[in-house]
């Protein structure tokens, strides 16, 4: 087993050390070491029950760890950015209208109220939905929904980007979509972190990729090494569709 | 039987007729109640949502409390007022007792219970899906309140009306605090007991008629306003 500390020259943004995290004396993270560095996307990987939503959750401060550390090395927030952004899989959308939606959210970080016409604008265009701009948020097809939900995300200029399971109830073109999104992303310099069951996806996006198992990391590396020759038997398992019950 | 079709008769003829006294007793009981209504909104809503949406020792007393004050007899409700304005009580220099005033308050504790426990209860059920969602992007406390009013607005129409339909229909506590002075403090329920006692059943029947005309209108206003935001996916 080998946790994974980012390798490259991209500035590491995000640290996170020895987290452990027991409920009713059942251990559900176990995490040694794990880092993310700028525009990079790592895939996160694992049987469904294994911790990766969890773990997610616990990265991006919505969970406290028993203990551990996590750390924050990129730039702090500013008037109109939020360092960290997250897309769950089931959209969390307002009873509002698309625009309304992406407005809520620019206030939410600071960003001043002169820009935001042009800022919701910019994150309708970039989602493709400025011609539903007026809509009810929750009238939308799933797929619109989590560009939405994904572009609301991106409105306030995240550096380290988290997707739990985004396109999991999605349509192949919905899923498509959201993939160019995400890809548009990483590529404009944000730091993905995607939770996926889709080995295809992470092919697709992931530069690296983090297996876990029964909420240890139990392979991390290079995604294009993992996918093709894993080394644990978990993620050998997992690759063959198999179920591994192994510790 | 013909009796009661008499009654009826001549209770409608009333209506239809409308004269002045009718006119001032609905004024009167509407301009209270939805006074009461507007203040236990103004303290309900904003109290019911902050217990709902955060977590602090001693929530579930507080909910406990709200819950359980929803149920507050409207005599007791009468009664307490009445010793707080009495010229014994506390506030018995501000000489409010026996005016309209005096009822609005009474209706006010009557009702901002049930707008607060109500509320709570919206208010959580919104925020259990929320909750991650707020974090992750970084609302602050008052948006968070905020926001979650304004999502459950449509929700928060129905406790509104619950709110109404309890003030509106109470006779308890404006009874002992207003008193039912003739042009001062006569609403709608009080004179509907003090006619029916006297005998004066065409007017009792009247005001009654009236009292349940608002509120089927009401009640088929927030409907509509509710069924429209449901199709619309805003409720």
């Amino acid at each position: 087993m080998r946790d994974l500390i980012a390798e490259t020259q991209a500035p590491t943004l995000l640290t996170a050390r020895n987290l452990r995290l027991t409920r009713r004396g059942k251990p559900l993270l176990d995490v040694s070491a794990l880092s993310f560095a700028a525009g990079r996307c790592t895939a996160v990987l694992g049987a469904n029950g294994a911790g990766k939503s969890l773990l997610l959750r616990v990265l991006h401060g919505l969970m406290r760890p028993d203990s551990g550390e996590i750390g924050w090395s990129g730039a702090p927030d500013s008037p109109g950015t939020h360092a960290q952004a997250m897309v769950f899989q089931r959209p969390v959308l307002l009873r509002r209208s698309v625009e309304a939606n992406l407005a809520f959210a620019h206030r939410a970080a600071g960003g001043a109220r002169a820009e935001r016409s042009h800022a919701v604008a910019d994150a309708l265009a970039q989602a493709r939905l400025t011609p539903l701009a007026k809509s009810p948020a929750r009238s939308l097809s799933g797929g619109e929904q989590q560009r939405l939900a994904l572009a609301r995300a991106l409105l306030v200029k995240p550096q380290l980007l988290f997707l739990d399971e985004p396109t999991a109830s999605l349509d192949p073109v919905s899923t498509l979509a959201v993939e160019e999104q995400i890809a548009t992303a990483r590529d404009r310099g944000v730091a993905c972190v995607l939770v996926t069951h889709d080995q295809g996806q992470a092919r697709r996006l992931a530069d690296d990729a983090v297996f876990i198992h029964a909420g240890q990391i139990a392979e991390a590396g290079p995604a294009a090494d993992m996918l093709t020759t894993p080394q644990s038997p978990a993620t050998r398992a997992f690759l063959r569709g198999e179920i591994y019950l192994g510790a | 039987m013909d009796s009661f079709l008499s009654i009826t008769l001549q209770a409608v003829g009333l209506i239809t007729a409308w004269d002045a006294a009718l006119s001032e007793i609905v004024a009167l009981s509407l301009r209270v109640t939805l006074t009461a209504l507007a203040v236990g909104c103004l303290i309900g809503l904003p109290l019911g949502a902050a217990v709902g949406a955060f977590r602090f020792p001693g929530k579930t007393a507080v909910s406990l409390v709200l819950n359980a004050a929803m149920g507050l007899p409207p005599v007791v409700a009468g009664l307490l007022v009445y010793l707080a304005l009495s010229a014994s009580g506390p506030f018995g220099v501000l000489g409010l007792l026996y005016t309209p005033t005096a009822m609005i308050i009474a209706q006010t504790l009557l009702i901002t219970p049930i707008i607060a426990a109500l509320t709570r209860q919206i208010v959580e059920d919104l925020n259990a899906e929320y909750a991650e969602q707020f974090t992750s992007l970084g609302v602050g406390t008052l948006d968070r309140i905020t926001a979650l009013l304004w999502d459950g607005r449509f929700a928060l129409l129905t406790v509104a009306l619950a709110g109404f339909g309890r003030a509106v229909a109470e006779v308890g506590a404006v009874m002992i605090v207003g008193g039912n002075i003739n042009h001062v403090t006569r609403v709608m329920t009080t004179t509907i007991a003090l006619e029916t006692s006297k005998g004066n059943l065409e007017l009792a029947l009247a005001l009654g008629i009236v009292l349940m005309l608002i509120a089927l209108c009401v009640n088929a206003l927030v409907m509509s306003v509710r069924s429209s935001a449901v199709r619309a996916a805003y409720a």
